[in-house]
């Protein structure tokens, strides 16, 4: 049976000892600093700090056991399956971690000469090539950080776009579906843009009808996913495609469920002007715990003249900065991009070649259709709109929370307790009590039926035990958070100066409180 | 179709396969895509190069990156941003543990204590650090955090124009334009004191104006400067009902004072240095952090809470406030950013508990000494100003030279055949410097590197015409 490390691990300031320390700097040496002179006036008054700086005293074996111990208090998918929806959350291969531990690349300055880093520009500007013929767009940037920020890349280069056509003043309308990632409301409102929300038909994708009528002369473009997050391919996207460039607006490929397409579907076929793809998520890189990811966008020939600067080029010799971006949008971040995440790819996509990363979208899509069509013979969730799916498809729990009261993010909680990762809840939001499952490649037959057992599982149970759910988990590290303590303005905790917090390690409602007059962060934020 | 499956994908084999599609009910794969209209399917292969083994895989890239010479075949005074630190093993190790690695954002609490107590504890360093309320557990970089430190004083202001130094980054300043322009913020510049370098307080005082947001300013500044002046702008700020930004550096507040200190109602950082390696620029950790309720509501990205378990026996840590967020607030969130750079943030963590009081303080001193002895022995270089600012500097200087134009890229030219990175070139961002360029000295350059290295700019200058 599955239970999770719980080490009651103290904060590691907890741990400090006066004269303690972890690790020894290389000092100057004393020619150094005979040449270098008094200290004494080497810093003005006015910025000199008082004292040494407030940080934890502790050896260097007693970090290591405190984040190691840590580390054993994380799921992650080096343990077992991880079927969180929209995030497609691989397997990571080995092989990438080995091919960017080398000085050859952790020493490499961004602002080396050119003459020194060929290689490290072939690379990329192989990437570049290999990315765009598998997105079927002409070229890419590999600066974005994330997806999040390919998409406000994507958005710059929209307005860019109108600008150069003098329709930027009236183009303020960016649609994105109601099905939409949250981040694509976001990244349109960022640059500026009114975000129009097109609601899907009864099968679950984009409603044409209603594109049409919120499609015109005040429409920037539309952003979307395919297959959407539904997992549900939009198979009106020629016709969409259609009704937003007749009206003017171009077409945004939010690239994060590309996995089922790889090699089958490319975004530049649909029509798609612009694409970002999340490295992180279809090439197999590592997500870090939140980050770092990659967001590459790439863009049609015409859209070329607005990417960021440098792009790489390759004279028949050299490899080199290209700087020659008529209408370039600057830059959207300092340097060239997420290199690690980059070579990182780069590496799994050489190891999977065109046959590879086919096999990968069609294992993708089995994988996940052998779970919903297991999940539907037993009678049990719902699948609301239609059944073909992709890489992903998203239940309903509501008739079950209906007859016992027991939500969809009980039944997540309860999902951890057999030694799985919970499907992400509440999300696309048109589905009541919704768990998406996403299910990639790299699973093997028995995590695929080890998940089915948990999803079928915590429903026998929440109609025999709901209590039983209702308090999970019961083998995590910790039992069930308390979130609404953990926003409230009254108890919020954000770093750990707080001397009665410390004290107690178990914390009641009533200490927490009386802290309340000597936090200064106390208010929620608005609505 | 294989007899075998791709050692990434376990159900690849015909045999796994068939047994699937029976269980769906299905003859084949392609049925699962039938529903894609034809005309958008792609009926050839990709062309993309592969199914490589691991060994080649490996062997390809290495034969690739031999090309490269790295800051271990060179002797290299680049910084401008990104900067050649010791990153000690200990740090690798933690930020190497898979389960940290390879995870996603937190979004189950319980079983995820590990990620989210780490977080918590790189906040309260870096809050501690610098003197601010709250820190959040990362943005894209350090140009980033400054875009979003901009958004947000507009936010928290409704005022629309933010002011810059001259002396910036030029990435800096084209991202900060990215993330400005869209919504209607103006962006200004002040100057710099011609002398010294420090921020011009007359220019800035006549820019600074009730309708402005924020006045951005770092320290060190872009050319190395330790500019005392700088404590004063939070004051002005503030007078104008305007907030302040401070850009520090993570490694100078084991000696300087914490920018929270004096004022500063937002601080942003870019946090490589004590994180990880240079890897060509990328990935950086975005530090931001802010003072009062005011901007904590408008601050994007993870925030990390401590709190308890609701039966009340355990401490425990989530993710808070994410009413701020995408996820939830959609159009209208304080930003768009999901993915972060949370593990960079982990081995920031680990990093400053490894150092402490006394490790950091120390590193700061070191680089100071280093700094210090480098300024004195190329201040006899012939023809040329060293350091161009006269005041105090950390880790970076302005070289000047007294010559011809087309000096600083000849300079660099000929370092190079001697194995030699010379500084960033400031030539075309910031033509009033003339011929110059900006040199960065760390605890990895030793003064035996020095020295050759003033050396070789001592005979380059005196060759030259
Ligand atoms: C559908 C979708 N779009 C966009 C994003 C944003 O990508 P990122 O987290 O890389 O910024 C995500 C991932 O969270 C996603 O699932």
């Amino acid at each position: 049976m599955y239970h999770q490390a719980t080490w009651d691990e103290p904060l590691i300031i907890e741990k400090s000892q006066a004269g303690k320390r972890g690790h020894i700097p290389t000092g100057p040496s004393d020619i150094e600093r005979k040449i270098a002179g008094d200290l004494g006036s080497a810093v003005p008054m006015a910025l000199r700090r008082n004292g040494l700086p407030p940080l934890p005293e502790v050896s260097e074996p007693e970090v290591i056991r405190h984040f190691v111990r840590l580390s054993q208090e994380n799921y992650s998918p080096d343990l077992g399956i991880y079927p969180l929806g929209s995030c497609t959350m691989k397997y990571n291969p080995k092989s990438a971690e080995l091919a960017v531990s080398t000085h050859k690349l952790e020493k490499l300055h961004p602002e080396q000469d050119e003459s020194t880093v060929q290689g490290m520009l072939a690379m990329l500007f192989r990437l570049d090539k290999i990315l765009a013929e598998i997105t079927g767009m002409s070229r890419m940037s590999l600066q974005p950080a994330a997806g999040a920020h390919g998409e406000y890349l994507g958005c710059l280069i929209i307005r860019s776009y109108h600008r150069s056509r003098g329709e930027l003043e009236k183009r303020t309308e960016m649609i994105v579906p109601d099905s939409s990632h949250g981040t694509n409301p976001a990244s349109a409102a960022m640059a500026g843009f009114k975000v129009m929300v097109v609601p899907s038909n009864s099968e679950g994708m984009v409603d044409l009808e209603e594109l049409k009528k919120l499609a015109g002369p005040n429409t920037a473009g539309l952003m979307i996913t395919n297959p959407n997050t539904l997992g549900i391919f939009e198979k009106n996207i020629l016709e969409i495609a259609k009704v937003v460039h007749q009206a003017g607006g171009l077409l945004y490929y939010d690239g994060a469920n590309f996995n089922p397409l790889l090699g089958k579907v490319r975004p530049g076929d649909m029509g798609f002007d612009i694409v970002h793809l999340n490295l992180h998520k279809t090439f197999a890189t590592p997500h870090g715990g939140g980050g770092p990811g990659a967001g590459p966008v790439g863009v049609t020939k015409e859209l070329e003249r607005y990417l960021p600067i440098p792009l790489i080029g390759f004279d028949g010799k050299k490899y080199f900065y290209d700087y020659n971006v008529p209408d370039t949008v600057g830059k959207i971040r300092a340097f060239h991009g997420n290199i690690g995440i980059l070579v990182r790819a780069y590496a799994y996509i050489t190891s999977l070649g065109a046959e590879g990363l086919k096999t990968v979208a069609e294992t993708a899509v089995l994988n996940t259709n052998y779970i919903l069509s297991r999940i539907l013979a037993s009678g049990t969730y719902d699948l609301p709109f239609a059944r073909a799916r992709k890489h992903e498809f998203v239940l309903s729990a509501k008739k079950l929370y209906d007859s016992t009261g027991v939500r969809a993010m009980d039944l997540a909680k309860r999902m951890l307790d057999k030694g799985v990762h919970a499907p992400t809840t509440y999300f696309p939001q048109i589905v009541d009590e919704a768990l998406m499952v996403e299910v990639p490649e790299t699973e093997s037959l028995a995590d695929l039926d080890q998940l089915v057992e948990a999803l079928l599982g915590v429903y026998r149970e929440a109609q025999t035990n709901p209590e039983l759910v209702k308090d999970a988990p019961h083998y995590a590290s910790v039992r069930r958070i308390d979130d609404v303590k953990a926003s409230h303005p009254k108890t919020l905790t954000l770093h750990w100066n707080n001397p009665t917090l410390l004290e107690n390690r178990k914390v009641s409602n009533e200490e927490i409180s009386s802290q309340e007059s000597k936090s200064r962060l106390t208010s929620p934020p608005s609505r | 179709m294989a007899q075998t499956s791709h050692p990434f994908i376990p159900n690849s084999s015909d045999q796994l396969r068939n047994s699937m599609l029976r269980v769906i009910g299905i003859g084949s794969l392609d049925e699962l895509y039938s529903d894609i209209p034809l005309e958008v399917r792609l009926n050839r292969p990709l062309k993309v190069d592969g199914f490589a083994s691991e060994q080649e895989v490996r062997s390809s890239i290495e034969q690739l990156f031999k090309e490269n010479k790295s800051g271990s075949d060179y002797n290299s005074f680049l910084g401008a941003g990104i900067y050649n630190h010791y990153i000690p093993a200990a740090v690798k190790a933690i930020v190497s543990r898979t389960e940290f690695q390879t995870s996603y954002t937190p979004y189950q609490a319980e079983i995820s204590q590990g990620l989210l107590q780490s977080l918590f504890e790189f906040e309260s360093m870096i809050r501690d650090l610098t003197a601010v309320d709250a820190v959040n557990s990362s943005l894209y970089d350090g140009s980033t955090a400054l875009g979003e430190a901009a958004r947000m004083a507009v936010r928290a202001t409704g005022k629309y124009k933010v002011i810059v130094p001259r002396n910036l980054h030029p990435d800096k300043l084209s991202v900060l334009r990215n993330y400005t322009e869209p919504v209607g913020i103006r962006l200004e510049a002040f100057g710099y004191d011609e002398e010294t370098g420090g921020p011009d307080l007359n220019d800035l005082q006549s820019r600074l104006d009730r309708e402005t947001a924020a006045v951005y300013c770092e320290v060190p500044s872009f050319f190395g400067t330790l500019d005392a002046d700088v404590v004063r702008i939070p004051s002005l700020c503030h007078e104008k009902g305007a907030l302040s930004i401070i850009g520090f550096d993570p490694i100078s507040l084991g000696g300087l004072k914490p920018p929270g200190e004096y004022g500063a109602d937002i601080v942003v950082a870019e946090g490589q240095s004590i994180s990880s390696e240079m890897n060509f620029g990328g990935p950086g950790l975005g530090i931001i952090g802010c003072r009062g309720e005011n901007l904590l509501r408008q601050i994007p990205g993870r925030l990390i809470g401590m709190t308890t378990t609701i039966n009340g026996t355990d401490k425990a840590f989530s993710m808070v406030l994410q009413t701020r967020e995408q996820h939830i607030r959609r159009e209208r969130a304080t930003s768009n950013i999901c993915t972060n750079e949370a593990l960079l943030g982990i081995g920031a963590a680990a990093y400053l508990s490894l150092l402490g009081p006394k490790g950091l303080h120390d590193l700061f001193e070191s680089i100071l000494v280093k700094t210090r002895y480098a300024i004195k022995r190329l201040q006899e270089l012939p023809k040329a100003s060293v350091p161009r600012f006269e005041t105090q500097h950390y880790q970076e200087f302005v070289v000047a030279f007294k010559r011809a134009p087309g000096i600083t890229s000849k300079i660099n030219r000929r370092l190079l055949l001697a194995g030699m990175h010379g500084g960033k070139s400031l030539v075309g961002d910031f033509p009033e410097l003339g011929e110059s360029s900006l040199l960065c000295v760390t605890e990895i350059n030793t003064g035996e590197a020095i020295d050759r290295f003033s050396g070789l700019m001592t005979k380059l200058l005196r060759g030259s015409r």
